[in-house]
């Protein structure tokens, strides 16, 4: 669906074949795993077995004597004069523990040795005396007084100042509108629920791998599988004290990310044992090492009211949210704070946000974090509001959407947005407007917002004499960004998408970005490149200027053709540039932005079918629609592959995804076998509709489109579960089980 | 994992000049089981026997009495796709190709997942509910045991020291009967039962009445568990008699809480699928008159 006042484009919009798909299809592409340097050490990261811990001292001295063995490291090889493992920042214990392991499956120690092999068997004769603490898992526990604290020196950040005693909340944030109370006793219908969800990983195919050399000279090199080689290298450089300047950090291509490569965990280790061994040396996580050691999303527990008046709207909004943020302080409830409302106009709002530690793996984002699971309440109190109300969800949502000027949680009006549009093309779609027939079946939607960010980039644009050009890229392309990026020069200085070649380079070889997240490339670096491809216009017209002899300011560039004021004397950019760079100088120009923070918010709007085994409790997924407010779809195929990819994630963390603990927290499922992602016979083919409402603070109106997709799905497909079965479900995942039970056919 | 010898003999004669000389000895049909385990450290050898080059290991045939005897390491894919297998025994056809994917099929044997004696093995229940035996062999000679009696625990076989396993025999089917093996899982595929059932039942020539019923349940103890469904005979074949089934199969069923599922679900699960298991079976058996 396109709207009306959408400009011609030339490039935007159309879908060229990806640049990279040989070297992926063919397997020559070049992972994290596959960097290979002569005279490579391989390194094994040693792993804690328990939840909680005090570590009274590592010996390390047989693991050193073992055949083969070059390096064997802890933490106290990242102390400073002075320093004792346990004055060392929560940065640098996740890499490798300082006095206390905070969950199961946390590094120790690192070794480097001639082999994998070796390194393992090594890491076997590590001696960890550990002194085992008991661990709190459920984020509610770990609130109560006289639960277990992990951190001696946490004091709870309120509005009103820290707390005053030890606590695993790490802070409380308020966000009010209004006054809620009072409003709440003027409502004629409160709907309300007590929802729960579950750790999930992002489950990316790529395991992290790191490979780093340390020069004599002090010259750091990293090649990585990273979600960003200059947050990368400022994190190595902070762990290691070592200037940053002095590191470069190579990106390979990288097999996923969705938010969980943006910590660091191998890098500073690597470069430590290379630094200590005078050989580069590769680490590489296994399947096992990612699910237990790497940042999965948090687990939550959000109690939320809902009031309207009787004829639907909204009045009121209240929710208590905790968030597990692992073993160590995060931010995903304040997250929550800024997302939970954005959808709808409601005057009154109280959010509670709690970021909670417990013991398990420091959490990280994972695509539109914290929002899936604030939706999960909203949009499930918004499905039975309308049932209690006997409306149609879709009608009450655009009764009370949000749109240009509605006040988002974060108290700032919005720009120009698309919930309205995509929810009334819900209500317009062919899946919607199927009935829906047999038994233990029902119909679901939700809603789901998330802010997008803008942040800092730069590219470089390099001209070839033959007129092509060289589009040099500091983000990671996760998602095809080179495409969509080298579209948007093309679109910018009027060439073909075959004359800009994008290549990704590292971090000596063009300015700062930011991290590859917040759905902000296509868009930041987007805007970079634009303002690159306009200084490249300027650039060729001041070189134009000295060979036609006219002011450069008097040549017109329009539809791809610089021209002479008079019109006399012409040329595409491509004829030009053979003119003005293929016979003269070198031309290199960049594009520099700082994005802002925010992007002005991307909506997205899902609707499912399913039909429910009423003797096994098991949920098959019949048809599923994703609706979204793409701004302006670059390479559409793409915009698609996001809208799909997000509601096929979001399926896996409705139904059956879920961090499986014993008592001692140690994970159980730790596998692609019990840690159970749908496969693609889980899921149908996933229906996209665009909707291109074009974002005013982009160039060409983009929105970043990655994360709003996964943020229905938890809710649409609860709803669609509570209609197919009658009972509402309060808890992920929806796994058979979970619905045996909550259907009453077992008891348990 | 450490490194160890390997060896792939090409007649069964070769195995046994490998085998009692003390060294831990681990065979390989497909490996799909064996390589796994090695490498996650769960089993360690000094030798591992591929059994895949002996002829007599890797073939299947119908002999002259209707008993199809496969070779204890033939892959699963070349039985499940057999026109003739498919026709006779479909049953058989259920379990072999639920185990794993196109690419463990095509690898994968029925004696190594019974050897590797998993409680959740999709093979097994099927098996037993088609009055399958297995052959024994070493060098001192050979022995024929039926499958229930082949599994002591988990991860735990019958096989003596110096034994392996050589054929699975499958007996021609008794006439106006049917087999159906079922399993239940989250996801739709890749993934490992959390209960299961095979039915085998023979109708009385007239077609209302159960002959004879053989019901086994993979995933709710500690070994397969043959269902007594003795009482089942002579029944009319209604819904009341398979819900009978199922109470039955719940009775048996002493399945154990983990994260794949619990003793109450477990429980519900042995009894929702052998009644659709042993519906399943009743239409088959009266499609092949
Ligand atoms: C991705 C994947 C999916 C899977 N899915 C399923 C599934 O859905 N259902 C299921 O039941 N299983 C499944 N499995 C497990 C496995 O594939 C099966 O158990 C398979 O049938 C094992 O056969 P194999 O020939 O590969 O055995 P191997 O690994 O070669 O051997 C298994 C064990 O039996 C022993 N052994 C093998 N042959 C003999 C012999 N002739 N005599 C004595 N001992 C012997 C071996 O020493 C070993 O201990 C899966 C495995 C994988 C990796």
């Amino acid at each position: 669906m396109v709207m009306a006042d959408k400009p011609q484009y030339r490039v935007i919009g159309t879908r060229p074949l990806r640049p990279d798909a040989i070297d992926k299809v063919t397997g020559r592409a070049q992972y994290g795993a596959d960097t290979r340097q002569s005279g490579m050490l391989r390194g094994y990261v040693l792993r804690s077995p328990h939840a909680h811990a005090n570590i009274r001292s590592i010996d390390t001295s047989k693991a050193l004597a073992y055949p083969g063995v070059k390096a064997v490291i802890t933490a106290a090889d990242f102390c400073l004069p002075g320093q004792t493992v346990a004055d060392l920042p929560d940065l640098t214990t996740n890499i490798l523990a300082g006095s206390k392991v905070y969950y199961h499956g946390q590094a120790v120690a690192a070794v480097a040795a001639i082999s994998d092999e070796v390194a393992r068997e090594a890491a076997r004769l590590i001696d960890v005396d550990y002194e085992v603490l008991q661990p709190v898992l459920d984020v509610r526990e770990a609130m109560l007084p006289g639960a277990p604290v992990l951190h001696e020196a946490m004091r709870t950040r309120t509005p009103e100042g820290p707390g005053a005693e030890p606590s695993n909340i790490v802070a409380h944030a308020v966000v009010v509108f209004g006054d809620p109370e009072a409003a709440l006793a003027d409502c004629d219908v409160v709907v309300e629920g007590d929802f729960s969800t579950r750790m999930v990983h992002q489950g990316y195919i790529e395991p992290q791998a790191a490979t780093a050399m340390w020069n004599p000279d002090g010259q750091v090199t990293i090649w990585t599988a990273h979600q960003g080689s200059f947050p990368a290298r400022q994190a190595t450089a902070t762990i290691l004290n070592h200037p940053s300047s002095k590191i470069k950090v190579v990106l390979t291509e990288i097999g996923g990310g969705f938010g969980g490569k943006i910590a660091v965990y191998l890098e500073p280790v690597a470069a430590m044992l290379s630094k200590k061994t005078g050989h580069p040396v590769k680490l590489q996580m296994d399947r096992v090492d990612v699910f237990e050691g790497t940042g999965p999303t948090p687990g939550t527990s959000i109690r939320a009211k809902l009031g309207a008046t009787k004829d639907g709207n909204f009045k009121v909004y209240m929710a208590d949210m905790a968030y597990e943020n692992g073993a160590y302080a995060g931010t995903a409830a304040n997250y929550a704070t800024m997302v939970a409302t954005a959808c709808y106009d409601i005057e009154h709002v109280r959010l509670d946000g709690y970021d909670v530690v417990v013991n398990k793996p420091r959490t990280q984002d994972y695509r539109a974090p914290s929002s899936p699971a604030a939706a999960f309440a909203m949009e499930q109190l918004v499905d039975q509001m309308a049932e209690k109300l006997n409306m149609d969800p879709e009608k009450l949502r655009l009764q009370n959407s949000s749109r240009e000027g509605t006040r988002g949680s974060m108290g700032m009006p919005f720009a120009r947005i698309g919930h309205e549009e995509i929810v009334q093309a819900a209500l317009d779609s062919d899946h919607y407007n199927s009935p829906l027939e047999g038994p233990n079946r029902g119909r679901g939607t939700a809603s789901g917002y998330w802010f997008n960010v803008g942040l800092r980039s730069s590219v470089n644009v390099t001209v070839q004499p033959d007129g092509t050009v060289a589009l040099s890229v500091g983000s990671t392309d996760l998602s095809g960004t080179r495409t969509s990026l080298a579209m948007q020069l093309a679109e910018t200085i009027g060439v073909d998408f075959e004359d800009v070649k994008a290549a990704v380079v590292d971090t000596d070889s063009v300015g700062y970005n930011d991290v590859t997240a917040g759905s902000r490339v296509t868009f930041g670096t987007g805007m970079a490149t634009y303002e690159a491809g306009k200084n490249l216009i300027a650039a060729m017209k001041e070189r134009l200027a000295t060979t036609w002899n006219v002011p450069a300011d008097d040549i017109q560039f329009e539809a791809g053709k610089f021209s002479s004021p008079d019109g006399s004397k012409s040329g595409t950019f491509k004829e030009i540039a053979q003119l003005v760079v293929g016979r003269g100088p070198g031309l290199t120009v960049s594009g520099s932005v700082n994005a802002g923070f925010l992007q002005g918010g991307g909506f997205a709007h899902h609707i499912v079918d399913v039909e429910v085994d009423p003797d096994t409790g098991k949920v098959q997924i019949l048809r599923y629609t994703a609706i979204q407010d793409v701004g302006t779809a670059i390479h559409p195929a793409y915009v698609e592959g996001q809208l799909q990819g997000g509601a096929v994630q979001g399926i896996g963390w409705a139904l059956n995804e879920e961090y499986f603990y014993d008592d001692n927290g140690r994970m159980l499922n730790s596998s692609f076998l019990d840690y159970r992602m749908p496969t693609t016979l889980d899921v149908p083919m996933i229906d996209t509709i665009l909707v291109e409402v074009p974002n005013p603070l982009h160039p060409y109106g983009v929105r970043g489109v990655g994360e709003p997709p996964i943020v229905p799905p938890l809710a649409a497909i609860a709803n669609a579960v509570a209609h197919a079965t009658g009972v509402r479900q309060y808890q992920l995942p929806m796994s058979p089980r979970r619905i045996l039970q909550t259907t009453g056919k077992i008891e348990e | 994992m450490e490194a160890f010898d390997y060896v792939a003999p090409r007649t069964l004669d070769e195995v046994y000049g490998h085998l009692n000389n003390g060294k831990r000895t681990l065979f390989m049909a497909g490996g799909t089981d064996v390589i796994v385990q090695l490498r996650e450290g769960r089993r360690e050898c000094d030798l591992l026997i591929d059994l895949k080059r002996i002829e007599q290991l890797t073939s299947y045939a119908f002999d002259s009495e209707g008993t199809l005897v496969i070779g204890a390491a033939a892959p699963l894919a070349r039985i499940y796709e057999d026109v003739d297998v498919r026709r006779r025994l479909p049953g058989l056809v259920d379990a072999a190709s639920l185990i794993g994917g196109i690419q463990i099929q095509s690898r994968a044997s029925l004696g190594g997942n019974l050897c590797n004696a998993s409680p959740a093995a999709d093979s097994s229940p099927a098996l037993i509910a088609l009055g399958a035996t297995l052959v024994i062999a070493s060098v001192s000679g050979r022995r024929e045991i039926p499958v229930e009696e082949f599994f002591l625990g988990p991860g735990r076989n019958a096989l003596e020291p110096g034994e392996l396993l050589v054929e699975v025999r499958i007996p021609a089917q008794p006439p106006r009967s049917g087999t159906r093996y079922l399993r239940f899982i989250p996801r739709n595929e890749m993934d490992i039962a959390v209960a299961s059932a095979g039915v085998r039942v023979q109708l009385a020539p007239d077609s209302d009445t159960l002959e004879s019923v053989r019901i086994a349940l993979g995933a709710v103890g500690p070994t397969v568990k043959v269902v007594d469904v003795t009482s089942l005979a002579g029944r009319t074949a209604d819904s009341a008699t398979i819900e009978e089934a199922g109470r039955l199969a719940a009775e048996v069923a002493t399945p154990i809480d983990d994260m794949r599922g619990s003793i109450i679900q477990r429980r519900k699960l042995a009894r929702v699928l052998t009644i659709r298991a042993m519906e399943g079976a009743i239409e088959r058996a009266k499609e092949i008159r």
